[in-house]
């Protein structure tokens, strides 16, 4: 179906060309960057609006962590015995949870975007990339709320008299969260490219977010699943968000142990999944609307 | 000269598939990955059909554009006309971006910014400061350079007292004026306006004509320009393209394009013609051979009318009851049933023999919308002989106006009155 064009007089100074084909990869960084006021007054937007019209605003950045901690140590640590060591687990479960909600923050955020933005995406072209990024960093405005909270009560247990102590590779912290961002960032561009002609994909990510937490080492450590289901612990140890979600324990609270190959693996994983997630957004987004 | 082309659209085509998304979909993809990785032909990109709405065709996939081709000069204004479904918002996607086309190329040398419905992106719970640096921003501008125009948009928008509340409690007429004014000083050296002259009220819209003019006259930029409404594409562009089922069907001057183009999308039933008795309609009592409305304004009776037009409604009837003497009336009725006017009278119809029948009706009487005739006739003792509730359906077109409005004008008719004016 290829038109060879005749061109008579040849001129190569057009500014952009709009074509079928896609290359096979292409993101244009350059017309991102000129786009980033576009990214900033979307992380502004979302930040400003999303608690409008509530009265207890903001503060349900922190109802939710502090609840599900609650619940997971009365169920996990006081009814089914879990030990955490030398920490306190409410501690132990709102670190897990601080770090897997930005997780899951950005998987569920990013997920629905050419779904639930198909209105302005029908009428204006921008960078699609801008709308899935401002997501991920909104979504680090709360994670930072949310970490506030984590260590005013670490304080408060550290005065309680706990034995708590920092790790040095506390430093390295930015770094995993960045990782768990982009591995959101990735997963919830790829689901959110498949959900636009296969609907079936939105459903799925409901409970599997709610699956795949359980297989996250959020509320128990990993040592504990390999010690307990000697035959079922390698899912959990081919999970790179266990991996994330164990080292984020290791910095924070000093316990359990870093597994250098187990980030690395994470590492690959997460660059892959970005990648991959990338390439197929970038395919989805020339031709989406006429799916979606 | 050789002429500066700021856009060049080339063998342009998009396809797409009917029917719903589902099951089907999945095996449609894996057939056409299949091919694909045996390096062969795309199986689905062959079928197609003109894309004609009202007519069923064979396959799931239409071709909603079909070999577009045309180049825009700088500083052009380009009307783009056709009835729904012609593809004019399908061009318009491509134009903009959103969706890609199946085949061809669309070549640009300037910036394209399209107002397709205003609004986009708005967010009611921010203000309308907070909303131009929003949609601006959508629309491509920076940050910079929203806030160096930032007093020319909100005055232009004449919202500057609700400028800091939120956009939700603006009246819908508010949202638009604002939304045009961020669109009219983008500054693109293309900008795309979908059917946004609809809304506001008069003055706005005068201020937006007078807006959309500077952008192409003073500016020298170039404005594509799609809407249904006839009399605001005739007075805004220099160029006009009319499109049909996908394709480019008119191209020129805007009068010729746009005169070509009524003429052939009236879907109206202005003639009814027949040959034989047998044939006509009607029953055993009266037949009716020939019905229409002529324009009784021009020479040619089957030009299009307008609500300048004087028209001749003109029957031409079998009588074949017993009696010369029937009765025969009809209504003028609007599209939606209300009678506009009635008018009748009793008349001597040979029997068994044609008779031809005139009804004047004046001109600047009724107002750019679809009317119908109901015809009834009667013995002279008011016995009913033969009814017919739509016989014919026409249309009544716009002109083009003085007062810059361009919205519709309220009302069943339009008559033209006259004003006195004394001072005392």
């Amino acid at each position: 179906m290829k038109n060879k064009m005749h061109n008579n007089n040849v001129s190569n100074d057009w500014l952009f060309e709009i074509t079928p084909k896609n290359k096979f990869f292409s993101l244009n960084l350059k017309e991102v960057w000129q786009y980033r006021d576009l990214l900033f007054l979307f992380v502004k937007r979302d930040v400003i609006t999303v608690y409008k019209q509530t009265v207890l605003g903001p503060l349900w950045y922190l109802i939710q962590p502090l609840f599900t901690s609650i619940t997971f140590t009365i169920i996990f640590n006081n009814v089914a015995g879990i030990n955490t060591g030398t920490v306190p687990p409410f501690l132990f479960n709102l670190a897990g949870i601080t770090v897997w909600n930005y997780f899951t923050a950005c998987l569920n955020g990013t997920s629905d975007t050419f779904k639930s933005n198909a209105a302005i995406f029908g009428k204006v072209y921008f960078p699609r990339i801008i709308t899935p990024l401002s997501v991920v960093i909104s979504n680090l405005i709360k994670f930072g709320i949310q970490f506030f909270i984590f260590i005013a009560f670490y304080i408060f247990y550290y005065f309680k008299g706990a034995n708590l102590s920092l790790n040095g590779s506390i430093l390295l912290f930015p770094v995993l969260i960045t990782i768990m961002g982009i591995l959101g960032l990735g997963l919830g561009m790829l689901i959110s490219s498949m959900v636009t002609k296969y609907r079936d994909f939105s459903y799925f990510i409901t409970f599997g977010i709610q699956l795949l937490m359980y297989l996250s080492a959020v509320m128990y450590p990993m040592e504990l699943i390999k010690e307990k289901l000697p035959n079922y612990g390698w899912i959990v140890e081919y999970n790179p968000l266990a991996y994330i979600i164990e080292t984020g324990r290791y910095m924070l609270l000093d316990v359990g142990e870093i597994s250098i190959p187990g980030l690395l693996y994470t590492l690959v994983i997460t660059i892959a999944v970005f990648f991959i997630g990338l390439l197929v957004f970038n395919k989805t987004e020339k031709s989406f609307i006429d799916t979606v | 000269m050789e002429k500066d082309i700021i856009l060049k659209a080339e063998n342009v085509s998009k396809q797409y598939r009917l029917g719903q998304v589902g099951t089907g979909t999945l095996s449609h993809d894996i057939n056409r990955w299949w091919h694909q990785i045996r390096g062969k032909e795309n199986p689905y990109l062959k079928i197609g059909d003109t894309n004609d709405r009202s007519t069923k065709g064979d396959s799931d996939y239409v071709w909603a554009l079909q070999d577009i081709n045309f180049e825009v000069e700088r500083g052009e204004v380009l009307g783009i006309i056709g009835k729904n479904g012609a593809g004019k918002s399908t061009l318009l996607k491509i134009l903009s971006k959103v969706t890609a086309p199946t085949t061809g190329s669309i070549k640009s040398r300037g910036r394209i910014a399209s107002l397709l419905e205003v609004g986009t992106g708005f967010h009611g719970e921010m203000t309308g400061r907070e909303n131009i640096y929003l949609n601006g921003a959508i629309l491509g501008m920076t940050k910079k350079e929203i806030s160096s125009k930032l007093n020319e948009i909100i005055d232009f928008s004449g919202c500057e007292r609700y400028i800091d509340t939120p956009v939700k409690r603006y009246s819908s007429g508010m949202t638009v004026r604002l939304a045009f004014a961020v669109a009219a000083f983008l500054e693109p050296e293309i900008l795309v306006i979908d059917e946004v002259l609809a809304v506001g009220d008069a003055e706005f819209q005068k201020k937006a004509i007078g807006k959309m003019q500077d952008i192409s006259k003073g500016e020298g930029r170039t404005v594509l320009f799609v809407s249904h409404n006839m009399a605001a594409i005739e007075t805004l562009c220099t160029r006009v393209i009319s499109m049909q089922y996908g394709r480019i069907c008119g191209d020129g001057n805007a009068t010729k394009v746009i005169s070509d183009y009524l003429q052939n999308s009236s879907f109206s039933e202005r003639k009814i013609n027949f040959d034989n008795i047998q044939e006509a309609i009607g029953n055993e009592n009266i037949r009716i051979l020939y019905a229409a409305i002529e324009n009784a304004s021009v020479p040619d009776k089957e030009d299009v009318i307008d609500v300048t037009s004087a028209m001749d409604f003109k029957l031409k009837i079998v009588n074949q009851t017993n009696a010369e003497r029937i009765s025969l009336g009809y209504d003028l009725t609007t599209i939606k049933g209300d009678v506009v006017f009635g008018s009748g009278g009793k008349f001597d119809c040979k029997i068994g023999k044609i008779t031809e029948l005139c009804c004047k009706i004046p001109a600047n009487l009724l107002n750019d919308d679809l009317y119908q005739i109901n015809v009834y006739f009667h013995t002279n003792e008011m016995r009913g002989l033969y009814n017919n509730g739509e016989l014919l359906t026409f249309e009544v077109k716009d002109v083009k106006r003085e007062s810059g409005y361009l919205g519709k004008i309220n009302g069943i008719i339009r008559p033209q009155l006259k004003w006195e004016i004394s001072h005392e």
